[in-house]
């Protein structure tokens, strides 16, 4: 990849550090009152001004949460949660929704502007003039503690038919498509924190690409958690018509606390004929402190649901932050020749611990999967790649390639890889590699001789051991990612 | 100037360096010759600083510095360059951007400025041209499926990016083939200059039919036990390590 030298440059540059999203804005909020019951969920789906027929969906979901235990099965420990303890509901106080960029808190554009998200259309477009138009300009949706306070370009977008907005506000301006799609691809029974998910969601993004259309930008979306003691459920909904294409990213930042927050998002994605979806994460939640101390359970469920003959879902991400990670991006390989892809790089230092990988299920005829994971492991963090291929009967012809390489930094941490392989088809391939490696002695001390220090020294060789996975990404997010990927690992050795 | 005075080190809680005396000039080359374990990767080792080759008494004053005092990216920084003798793979890191990285953080260190991309590329073009390498192995991954002859060439487009004052060779000649041997051979010489010297460590006589040094010591046992002009390598050649208290069949 071209960009290399600079990035890393760039990951010298940011290496003294830290966490650096961990302010907080003073701002004022509109705060549910502690604890979850059907009060609260119909309050949520009141304050959201919600159909009939979402609230009872919402409250068919609560019955069943009632009913769930969290699961056990991941390699994390954690202190009960109490789900009561939390506010289902915080939004930044605002008279409706805000029409235009100028109805928003300027504190709120503070916020992303430290962030270094571009959300002025003005500044993005005098950037991309500034490029003389090399690079995409990026279309963002900002999600606020539990709103969507911001999205920019949707006249745009408009133009070509394509729908970019807050979730709640799809649901009042294309019901239709919402009440078709949402909880098709997760069920509102489908698992503790999906569930919990469908019950008090609040907001999110939601994309539409029409027939035909290949989406010009890549939209993005940034979520933020800011206030205290609130869990963030948001949802995310993105439909690709037939033959379409889309682009679509999606970061996360969250203020240092001491306190443990819960992050239980939902991800769906549906593609239909010959569409494409490509879905990016950078997340960055804060992930505790030296000692442990705080950070948030990042506990999220992402599918995409390859409806179509040849569609193709392309899941990256680069897990970087979280005190605890919980995520399994799944594609459903149901048209024909359709593809699945997965592309992970998951970093955990300190005590951090991540459970995370992906499921490939193969229902249609040709359906082909590739699974690249790379986990970096230092301190005394755990991590486990955990990945489910399962290819059906009448997936003929089916294929898979898995490889899960781990890098292990320093002797306190672990790295553990648990694949679950189903097959049900004879004429099926599948192909499972996995390597587990360390940063040697000799690698550190070759780097230093050459002049590069030991902190700079570690962000190279994990960068290169990430490469495969960090050039999916697109080149917004790349240079960020790698920057990422120094910052996470420091005061890894030495 | 190097003055390398009364060094000991130990490598494992065990003596390998007892007491090795040596004032390198500018502009000299120097060689150092002796049999296995006489403690020359060892010496090498502890002037690039690497950690587990503790320094137990001596000194190394380099350009009126104490070069033991420094850590290994601040020596390198300084202008010391070691070649190794197994070169280390870094899978996913393109060569360019390691050459670049390196430089950049040496300039740094210097308090001048890093080079741009195009700025790098440009001087990297020449560097390489001059070595005979091709752009190919500049993509490909530090070290990463290289030949023998290849990681040695790739050391010394190392040497010639980063400018060194003070390069260590150690046995840049091992596992080479007589032309590959010529090839880095005479990378190395294109690099002599008056301001830099170079510390020239093998094992066989042939690397220095090649490169040819100004003086040439004998290292056994742990200390410079005999030192002369290059004719001393030819006798070597002929008697072996012998007459130093060494058997050696090779």
């Amino acid at each position: 990849m071209a960009a290399q030298p600079e990035t890393i440059e760039q990951v010298r540059a940011v290496t003294e550090q830290k966490y650096k999203y961990g302010f907080t804005t003073d701002i004022e909020s509109d705060v549910a009152p502690k604890g979850l019951n059907e009060d609260i969920v119909r309050f949520i789906s009141a304050k959201k001004n919600e159909p009939e027929w979402l609230l009872e969906w919402r409250l068919k979901a609560f019955r069943v949460w009632q009913t769930m235990e969290e699961p056990q099965w991941a390699a994390v420990s954690f202190p009960p949660i109490d789900y009561q303890d939390a506010h289902y509901y915080a939004a930044p106080k605002m008279k409706a929704g805000p029409k235009s960029l100028d109805e928003v808190d300027p504190e709120l554009l503070k916020t992303y502007a430290k962030l270094g998200i571009p959300l002025r259309e003005q500044e993005i477009l005098a950037g991309v003039e500034g490029s003389e138009g090399k690079s995409p300009a990026i279309a963002v949706d900002a999600v606020f503690d539990s709103v969507s306070v911001a999205t920019t370009f949707k006249a745009k977008l408009e133009e070509m038919g394509i729908i970019f907005c807050a979730i709640s506000e799809a649901v009042q301006k294309h019901p239709d498509l919402v009440k078709k799609y949402l909880g098709s691809v997760v069920p509102y029974t489908d698992n503790f924190y999906a569930t919990l998910n469908c019950a008090v969601f609040t907001d999110g993004s939601f994309v539409y690409i029409p027939k035909g259309v290949r989406c010009p930008m890549e939209l993005s979306t940034y979520f933020r958690i800011n206030q205290a003691n609130t869990g963030q459920f948001e949802r995310t909904l993105i439909i690709a018509d037939a033959g379409s294409y889309v682009s679509y990213l999606e970061g996360c930042t969250a203020p240092k606390r001491d306190e443990n927050q819960l992050h239980a998002a939902v991800v769906e994605l549906v593609a239909h004929d010959d569409a494409t979806i490509k879905y990016s994460t950078v997340q960055n939640w804060y992930p505790g402190n030296e000692e442990g101390v705080g950070g948030i359970y990042n506990f999220v469920t992402k599918r995409g649901a390859c409806r179509g003959k040849n569609s193709k879902i392309s899941w990256t991400q680069v897990e970087t932050g979280s005190a605890i990670t919980w995520k399994y991006p799944s594609c459903i390989l149901q048209g024909d020749n359709s593809v699945g892809e997965f592309y992970s790089v998951a970093i955990t230092n300190n005590f951090q611990q991540a459970d995370t990988g992906t499921k490939m299920i193969h229902i249609g005829k040709n359906t082909r999967s590739t699974i690249v994971s790379k986990g970096i492991s230092a301190g005394k963090a755990q991590q486990t790649y955990r990945g489910l291929v399962k290819i059906l009967p009448k997936a003929e012809g089916a294929r898979n390639h898995t490889q899960c390489d781990s890098l292990l930094i320093g002797d306190q941490c672990g790295a553990h890889t648990v694949p679950y392989i189903e097959s049900r088809n004879r004429s099926a391939r599948i192909e499972h590699e996995a390597t587990t490696a360390k940063i040697s002695e000799d690698q550190l001390f070759y780097c230093r001789q050459r002049g590069i220090s030991e902190e700079d020294a570690v962000s190279l060789i994990v960068n290169g051991f990430c490469k495969e996975v960090l050039k999916e990404l697109p080149m917004e997010f790349a240079v960020e990612a790698q920057k990422l990927v120094g910052i996470s690992l420091e005061g890894s050795v030495g | 100037m190097i003055e390398i005075k009364n060094l000991h080190a130990k490598v494992d809680g065990k003596d390998i360096l007892k007491g090795v005396d040596l004032t390198i000039r500018p502009g000299e080359v120097h060689a150092i010759m002796g049999p296995n374990g006489a403690g020359k990767s060892t010496l090498s080792y502890v002037l690039a600083g690497r950690d587990g080759y503790e320094v137990t008494k001596g000194s190394v004053t380099y350009y009126g510095k104490d070069l033991l005092a420094l850590e290994p990216e601040e020596r390198a920084a300084a202008g010391v360059f070691l070649a190794f003798q197994y070169p280390v793979e870094i899978p996913g890191v393109a060569n360019t951007t390691f050459l670049k990285t390196a430089l950049n953080a040496i300039r740094k260190h210097r308090g001048e400025k890093e080079l741009d991309a195009m700025q790098f590329l440009k001087l990297l073009r020449e560097k390489t041209k001059a070595l005979g390498m091709s752009d190919e192995m500049l993509k490909r991954a530090v070290n990463v499926g290289f030949s023998g002859g290849e990681k040695k060439r790739n050391e010394t487009l190392q040497m010639a990016v980063l400018e060194p004052k003070f390069a260590v060779l150690d046995e840049t000649d091992s596992g080479l083939d007589i032309d590959a041997l010529k090839i880095v051979a005479e990378g190395v010489n294109a690099l002599r200059s008056p301001e830099r010297s170079m510390l020239v460590i093998t094992h066989y006589q042939r690397l220095l039919d090649y490169i040819v040094p100004d003086h040439v010591h004998v290292l056994a046992a742990g200390r410079i036990v005999k030192s002369g002009g290059k004719e001393l390598a030819l006798e070597l050649e002929k008697n072996g390590y012998r007459d130093f208290g060494v058997n050696e069949a090779a």
